[in-house]
């Protein structure tokens, strides 16, 4: 079980390093939040990253 | 003014280096990895600040001004996700080797792990001739920076030389405990500072909303500046940490493999706090500075730092500025002379005729390698002057094409010395190859595609690599053994 969701967990970096690729606000200017739209998705695929990085350490970093 | 802010800086850190001397145990072990023994939060901020340079303070601004938001995404989101699991899969692996076995650089466990000491030497050499242009960022950047706030009061060669002189001050004489605790000082300084220069220029052009309204819109989308295809392979960039020596060294100071854990998380949210002022005010930067050519534009921010933060703001902004080249440029100084204290003289030369050198002497002459190497890179910046984003590319580029050494070294049993062998070379080869035919034209990918080099690299070296360690005789299995099973971790 705990091997299955590590592994799980491990998909989801790889779908983070696809997500990376924002080709969908590529042509667009928008601002949100007084930001490009561009930038404020990377911005928030840092935050979302770092709770990645927070979930694996917390639930498949078996050592004591 | 300025100036008397930016010498009490100097002094400030000079004085720390200095304090942290006393905690000296008189080891080599001490000297070179502070005893591995530094906390999370020293771990973090040594392992941020050695990461963020002049690179991502003066050449982030720099490359925005040309290129706009999508620079963001190109180095700092890429390097939000792969850096954080480069020291998750690859540091705590390297940490627990280079505790149970000793280590103190890479090369050392290089040529254990594959029973070669030619491989050793090669990989030195390598190392530390890819290091030289990630140097020249720094003192390029330093001497810029004091030259442009001070309005060529101080030329650029002296600003380069005084940077110099300081960060071989306190790492030759407190070694790395000395460097942590000063790199920790300057990243909070260079973290807060970039955040306090951002408030005050905005608050001077009259707010972020209204500032953007007035850049031209296509620096606020990534179509028209960047290639799909250069963003996906961009990623790549980042895999350069895996194979720092500098890095190498941070991650051996580590209390225990615990110690990683807050900087794997943070480490992303820190990228971002340093990333969204450089990139913004890069971008903004046109309005007030059009028309900026090439490396000129790595002068935007500082350009911007002093039409509006006058006086002592002015002082502790370019204060902050040096922090983030200091932080880095002692980091890389002090694994220069680990490595060749422990790479060359040690295993080469520590017999003199008859008499063995002393634990001291050799010290000494990895420091003086250090000041030989810092000359070099001085006298090629009085010489050269290169953009300092395309600069760390092409430094970053060489290392990310060793990565596959570092993987396959603690991951693939069958790899042999003839494999790697055969990979540096091709990295060697490629890399000059792409760098000699393409450092004039800007913004380069393979064929036009947006592909960058450094992704043909990486996989041209581990194809190379996979090929010749399959017919070639690989290391004993009780090599292999060690480094392997009794190296393996029990997370994650």
């Amino acid at each position: 079980m705990k091997n299955t969701f590590k592994w799980i967990l491990y998909s989801i970096i790889i779908l983070f390093i696809i997500l990376h690729n924002d080709f969908w606000f590529w042509k667009s200017s928008q601002i949100i939040l007084g930001l490009p739209i561009g930038l404020f998705y990377h911005i928030l695929f840092c935050i979302g990253t770092s709770l990645l990085m927070f979930i694996i350490v917390k639930y498949a970093w078996t050592e004591k | 003014m300025i100036l008397a802010i930016i010498f009490i800086y100097l002094v400030l850190v000079l004085s720390l280096g200095v304090i942290s001397h006393k905690f000296f145990r008189n080891t080599g072990e001490d000297y070179f990895v502070a005893s591995r023994n530094i906390n999370w939060f020293m771990l973090l901020m040594s392992l941020f600040g050695t990461n963020m340079t002049a690179f991502s303070i003066l050449g982030a601004s720099g490359e925005a001004y040309h290129r706009g938001i999508g620079v963001f995404a190109l180095m700092a989101s890429s390097s939000a996700i792969i850096i954080p699991c480069v020291f998750l899969f690859i540091g705590t692996r390297l940490w627990k080797i280079g505790k149970q076995f000793g280590y103190i650089t890479q090369v050392q466990f290089f040529r254990d792990r594959w029973e070669s000491n030619g491989l050793g030497l090669l990989l030195f050499t390598v190392l530390v001739l890819l290091l030289i242009p990630y140097l020249l960022i720094g003192v390029v950047g330093g001497g810029r920076t004091l030259s442009t706030i001070t309005e060529n009061t101080i030329p650029q060669w002296l600003g380069g030389l005084l940077i110099c002189a300081v960060v071989l001050c306190y790492v030759t004489y407190s070694g790395m405990r000395g460097t942590a605790w000063v790199n920790t000082f300057q990243t909070l300084v260079f973290m807060t500072l970039g955040a306090l220069t951002f408030i005050v220029i905005m608050k001077g052009m009259g707010g972020l909303s209204n500032t953007l309204k007035a850049v031209d819109s296509n620096l606020l989308m990534q179509e028209g500046n960047i290639k799909p295809l250069e963003l996906l392979t961009y990623t790549c960039i980042p895999l350069s940490v895996g194979m720092f020596p500098h890095i190498f060294s941070h991650c051996l100071t580590a209390k225990d493999i615990g110690t990683f854990r807050y900087p794997i998380i943070l480490y992303p949210i820190c990228i971002a706090i340093v990333w969204i002022p450089s990139v913004l005010l890069g971008i903004l930067g046109n309005i007030d500075f059009g028309g900026l050519k090439g490396p000129a534009a790595n002068d935007v921010l500082i350009l911007m730092i002093r039409q509006y933060a006058p006086g002592i703001l002015s002082g502790f902004l370019a204060a902050g500025v040096f922090a983030a080249i200091m932080s880095s440029l002692d980091s890389q100084s002090l694994s220069l002379g680990s490595m060749f204290t422990h790479d060359i003289v040690r295993p080469y030369l520590r017999t003199k005729g008859q008499e063995q050198m002393s634990e001291y002497q050799q010290v000494w002459l990895g420091r003086l390698f250090v000041i030989f190497i810092i000359s070099i890179t001085y006298i090629i910046s009085l010489i050269a002057t290169p953009s300092i984003f395309k600069l760390a590319i092409w430094s970053f580029t060489g290392f990310s094409g060793l990565f596959p050494i570092v993987v396959a070294a603690l991951f693939w049993k069958r790899s042999t010395k003839s494999g790697v062998y055969t990979a540096i070379i091709v990295v060697i080869l490629l890399w000059l190859y792409f760098f000699l035919s393409f450092w004039k034209t800007p913004g380069y990918t393979i064929g036009g595609t947006g592909i960058m080099p450094v992704a043909a690299i990486i996989v041209v070296s581990s194809l190379t690599l996979v090929f010749v360690s399959l017919i070639t005789k690989p290391p004993s299995s009780e090599t292999v053994n060690k480094f392997i099973t009794m190296g393996k971790v029990d997370y994650p």
